[in-house]
C-alpha cells in the first residue's frame, strides 16, 4: 500500500523598493514600490494569484469534491496571508473553502518564512506561535505538523519543533543524509520521542515542478498516466510517496499552456486506478505509517539549489553581514514594543532577501537571476542595507526619546536641511 | 598552416594616448601565440617592442607624435583647424593609405586588418592591391567620440567607406554593433562582436614601490577613481556631480582623476564651482607602475561613460581586485556581471552606490572576489580565438 501525500509552499515577501542613500532618515516605507514597478509586491502578488493561485485552488476545489478520498496541504506563510488580505481576498476566500472542506491542511511555519532558527531561537519560537494564531484566527484549525522555512532542517530543529507541541515535521530527502535509504518512508528524527519525520522525494517531486515543460527531458510530456505509474511503482517498496512543491509551479512556473492544469486534473483519478495507491494529509501520515529508523541530520539541508544545504541564504560577506546586523537589534527592538518598527524588523528577517543576495552562479544565469526582481545580487544588498540603516536610526530615535541612547551610529546621516 | 595576416593600425604603447593602442597590441600578443603570422605597419616609426610580430613603419613625414591622437576628431572641423595644422589628420590618414600600397606589394599575407578608421582607407588600398581579403576592426565610430555632441562628417565617411569595403566587421560590442547597424551599415550579419579583455597574468603582482597614495589611506580616506581622457565621452563631469553628492554622505573620501585631455580646465573649476575642490585630486595621465598603484591603492572605480564601445580600464579596475561602477552605455557591462551598474547620467543612482561600496566592507570584498575570479575570462586569448574565428569564415568562402 502506498500513500500519496501532496504538500504546497505558498509563500510570498515584502519586497524591498529601490532604496537608496538619500532616502535614509526621511522614508520609512521599505515595501511599497510604485505600482508597475518591478518590485511592486501588490502587482506581483496579483499577477501570482491570477495566474496559480486562483486557477490552481479551482482546480483543486473541484478535485477535492469530485474524490471524496483525495487530500492535499498547504503552509502558507504569515507574509503572502498578509499580502493576500489587502490585496487579493478572493484568493484569501478561496483557500479558506479548500480549507473547510476538511481535506486540505494547514501545516505551521514561522510567521516571516525566516532564517531566524539559525539565528535566535527565541526569535524563531515567538514567530511559529504568531503563525499558528493567524492560522486559527484564519482557517479555523490547529496546525500540527511544522515545516521550516524552504524546508530547512538540522537535528535540533526537530527538537525544538516537538517541544512546542507538533507532531510531525518536513524535510528535504537529500541524497548526504539518506544515503542509501528511502525517501518513501516515516523517519524519527534523532533526539525527539515521538516526532516523525516527512522527506520529500525529490525525483518525483522535481519531475513535476521542474521538468514538467523542459522539451528536452526525455520523459517530456508527461501525462498524468505516466506519473501515476511511476508514483505506483514505489508499492512494495516505499509506504508513502512524499511530493512538495512550490504552489506558484501551477501556473506561474509552469505556466498554464504547458497544460499543467489539465496534468493536475487528471492526476488524482490516475493515481487512485492503483488500489493500492490512497491520499494522505501529513498529520495522516505521521499518524498511521510507522517511523522505521532514525535519521541524523548534524548539518542544515534545504530544498534549495543542487547542494540542497543553506548557500543560497548565507554564505557570502553580503549575505552573512546582512544576518548579522539584522538579528543584531533584536533584543533593541523588541524592547520599543512599537508594532510598525517590530513588523518591519521581521519583514526584513525573510529568507527571500538573503537569497536575492547570492552571488553564487550569478553570471552563468541561473534560476537564482529568474527569481531575482533586482538587476544583481549586490542592488539586493544595497537597498536591504540602506533600510536597515533607516530602521536603525528609528530605533534609535525611540530610545532617545524613552531614556539615554547607548547604541552606536556607524552611518553618517545627511545633515538637516 | 598559420594565417598570416597584414594589419594596419596607428599606435602601440607606450606611444599611446588611450585604449585604442592597448587593444592593438593584447590582441596582436594573443594572436600569435595562437600561430598567427602578423605584419603590423603604423604610420611612423617609433620605439616599440612587439617581437612577436613583424613591425612595418609606413614613414609618412609632416606630423610628429602625439599630435595626431585617434580621438580628437572633432578638432579637425573646418573652422577648428589652426593654419599651421589645416587638415594634416585627414592627410595623414590619406598618406597612409597610398604607402599602404608599396606594402602590401612587398609582404605575404591572407587577409588584411585594419584598426579603425585612420586605417580604413590604408585597408581599402591594400585589399585593391593584393585582391585579398579585408577585415575592419571599429573600436570606436565617430558617434562615441562625439560624445552626443555631433559628429566630424568627414571622418563618418571615411568610416562608412571601409565598411562598406569590407569583407567581414569586427566590433568589440554588441553597443558598438547596434551604434554600427544604426548608422553604417545595412547587413548586421557582416558585423562579428569581439569583446576587448586583458591578459589575466598582468595583474597578479604585488608592487614593490612606495604607494604616494598611503598617506591619504592611513588617514581614513577612502579613494574613488576615475580613470581616462578628460573628454565629453568620458563623462568627468558626471563624475564629480557624483563626487558631490556622495560626500555629502561619505565625507571622509578623495577622488582621484587621472588622465588629461580638453575638459582639464572645465573640471578643475568645476570642483570648486562645487565646493569640492578639496576632496578632488588630479593626478595627469599615468601609465605603468603608476597606474596599477592608482588601481591598487583605489576602494572603487568609476567609469561614467556617455559612450563607451568597450572600456577595457573597467577589465583592468576589476582584475586589480577593485569594485567597478560602469556605465551601462559602455561594451565592457556587456562582460562583467560583478560589478555595479548605472545610467551615465543617473548622478543619484552612482551616488548610491559610491557611499554603499564605501559604506559596506562586505559589499566591497563580494565585488572585489567575484569579479576577481570573473574577469578571468574576458581574456585576449578569448578575443583571439573569436578573431581567428572571422578569420577563418572569410577566407573559406
Amino acid at each position: 500500500m502506498s500513500a500519496v501525500c501532496l504538500y504546497f509552499q505558498v509563500h510570498q515577501p515584502y519586497r524591498i523598493k529601490k532604496y537608496r542613500v538619500f532616502d535614509v532618515g526621511h522614508d520609512h516605507d521599505y515595501f511599497a514600490s510604485p505600482d508597475g514597478s518591478r518590485l511592486s509586491n501588490k502587482d506581483i502578488l496579483q499577477k501570482v494569484a491570477r495566474k496559480s493561485y486562483l486557477p490552481a485552488n479551482r482546480t483543486f476545489l473541484d478535485l477535492l469534491k469530485k474524490y471524496p478520498r483525495f487530500k492535499i496541504s498547504f503552509s502558507l506563510s504569515g507574509t503572502v496571508l498578509d499580502q493576500l488580505e489587502a490585496y487579493s481576498p478572493e484568493t484569501l476566500a478561496s483557500f479558506q473553502e479548500l480549507v473547510s472542506t476538511g481535506r486540505a491542511e494547514v501545516l505551521s511555519e514561522t510567521y516571516y518564512h525566516s532564517l531566524s532558527f539559525i539565528f535566535s531561537r527565541p526569535e524563531f519560537i515567538r514567530q511559529v506561535k504568531l503563525h499558528t494564531q493567524r492560522i486559527k484566527s484564519l482557517f479555523h484549525v490547529v496546525p500540527r505538523v511544522f515545516r521550516n522555512t524552504e524546508l530547512i532542517y538540522r537535528n535540533d530543529l526537530a527538537t525544538e519543533v516537538e517541544k512546542l507541541g507538533h507532531i510531525g515535521i518536513l524535510a528535504e530527502g537529500a541524497d548526504q543524509v539518506l544515503q542509501w535509504r528511502s525517501p518513501n518512508f516515516l523517519y524519527h528524527p534523532v533526539g525527539t520521542q515521538k516526532l516523525k519525520l516527512l522527506l520529500k522525494n525529490y525525483r518525483l517531486s522535481d519531475d513535476v515542478a521542474f521538468r514538467f515543460s523542459n522539451p528536452d527531458w526525455s520523459e517530456h510530456p508527461l501525462t498524468a498516466t505516466k506519473f501515476a505509474q511511476w508514483v505506483s511503482a514505489v508499492n512494495g517498496s516505499g509506504d508513502i510517496v512524499n511530493l512538495f512543491m512550490d504552489y506558484e509551479t501551477f501556473g506561474e512556473h509552469q505556466w498554464e499552456d504547458t497544460g499543467i492544469f489539465a496534468f493536475l486534473q487528471h492526476l488524482p483519478g490516475e493515481i487512485m486506478k492503483h488500489p493500492d495507491n490512497y491520499f494522505v494529509t501529513p498529520s495522516e501520515a505521521v499518524k498511521k505509517l510507522p517511523a522505521v529508523a532514525e535519521l541524523d541530520f548534524p548539518n542544515f539541508v534545504s530544498w534549495a539549489d543542487v547542494e540542497r544545504d543553506i548557500s543560497a541564504w548565507l554564505g557570502n560577506s553580503m549575505q552573512d553581514d546582512a544576518a548579522a546586523k539584522i538579528y543584531s537589534i533584536e533584543a533593541a527592538i523588541l524592547k520599543t514594543k512599537d508594532s510598525q518598527l517590530i513588523s518591519d524588523w521581521r519583514r526584513l528577517q525573510t529568507s527571500d532577501h538573503f537569497y536575492y543576495m547570492c552571488t553564487k552562479w550569478f553570471s552563468d544565469g541561473d534560476v537564482h537571476k529568474y527569481f531575482n526582481p533586482y538587476d544583481t545580487p549586490y542592488e539586493a544588498f544595497i537597498a536591504y542595507m540602506n533600510v536597515f540603516q533607516d530602521l536603525k536610526m528609528r530605533l534609535e530615535s525611540r530610545v532617545k526619546s524613552k531614556t539615554k541612547p547607548k547604541i552606536q551610529t556607524e552611518f553618517q546621516a545627511k545633515p538637516n536641511e | 598552416m598559420p594565417i598570416k595576416v597584414l594589419m594596419f593600425g596607428w599606435e602601440l604603447p607606450p606611444f599611446n594616448s588611450g585604449g585604442l593602442g592597448t587593444a592593438c597590441f593584447g590582441l596582436t600578443q594573443a594572436l600569435a601565440e595562437q600561430n598567427v603570422d602578423i605584419t603590423f605597419v603604423l604610420p611612423q616609426k617609433v620605439n616599440v617592442k612587439a617581437d612577436f610580430m613583424r613591425l612595418v613603419f609606413a614613414d609618412i613625414k609632416g606630423f610628429t607624435w602625439p599630435d595626431f591622437s585617434p580621438y580628437d576628431t572633432l578638432k579637425y572641423l573646418p573652422g577648428n583647424i589652426p593654419p599651421e595644422m589645416a587638415h594634416d589628420l585627414i592627410s595623414a590618414v590619406d598618406l597612409y593609405a597610398r604607402r599602404a600600397a608599396e606594402i602590401a606589394r612587398k609582404y605575404n599575407y591572407d587577409i588584411i586588418h585594419s584598426h579603425d578608421w585612420l586605417c580604413f582607407p590604408a585597408g581599402v588600398v591594400a585589399k585593391t592591391v593584393s585582391d585579398r581579403p579585408l577585415v575592419t576592426h571599429v573600436h570606436a565610430t565617430e558617434y562615441d567620440r562625439g560624445g552626443g555632441n555631433g559628429i566630424n562628417p568627414v571622418v563618418y565617411a571615411v568610416e562608412k567607406y571601409g565598411l562598406e569595403r569590407s569583407d567581414a566587421i569586427i566590433a568589440v560590442s554588441q553597443f558598438t554593433k547596434n551604434l554600427l547597424s544604426k548608422y553604417y551599415v545595412s547587413d548586421s550579419g557582416k558585423v562579428n562582436v569581439v569583446h576587448n579583455g586583458i591578459n589575466p597574468s598582468e595583474f597578479q603582482a604585488d608592487i614593490d614601490e612606495e604607494n604616494p597614495l598611503n598617506t591619504l589611506k592611513q588617514a581614513g580616506y577612502k579613494i574613488v577613481l576615475f580613470l581616462g581622457r578628460l573628454t565629453l565621452q568620458k563623462g568627468p563631469d558626471y563624475f564629480l556631480k557624483a563626487a558631490k553628492a556622495a560626500l555629502e554622505y561619505y565625507p571622509k573620501a578623495v577622488f582621484l582623476i587621472v588622465g588629461s585631455g580638453d575638459m582639464e580646465h572645465q573640471m578643475v573649476n568645476m570642483t570648486i564651482d562645487l565646493g569640492i575642490s578639496d576632496k578632488v585630486l588630479f593626478a595627469g595621465f599615468l601609465r605603468g607602475q603608476m597606474l596599477q598603484q592608482a588601481f591598487k591603492s583605489a576602494d572603487l572605480f568609476v567609469m561614467p561613460s556617455v559612450s563607451e564601445p568597450f572600456g577595457i580600464t573597467a577589465l583592468e579596475s576589476v582584475a586589480n581586485g577593485t569594485p567597478a561602477i560602469i556605465s551601462k552605455q559602455s561594451g565592457v557591462s556587456e562582460t562583467l556581471g560583478h560589478v555595479l551598474k548605472a545610467d551615465f547620467w543617473d548622478v543619484d543612482e552612482m551616488a548610491n552606490q559610491i557611499v554603499s561600496v564605501l559604506n559596506y566592507p562586505s559589499l566591497h570584498h563580494a565585488l572585489s572576489e567575484n569579479g576577481k575570479k570573473e574577469v578571468k575570462k574576458v581574456s585576449w586569448q578569448a578575443a583571439a580565438s573569436k578573431t581567428i574565428g572571422v578569420y577563418r569564415k572569410i577566407l573559406n568562402k
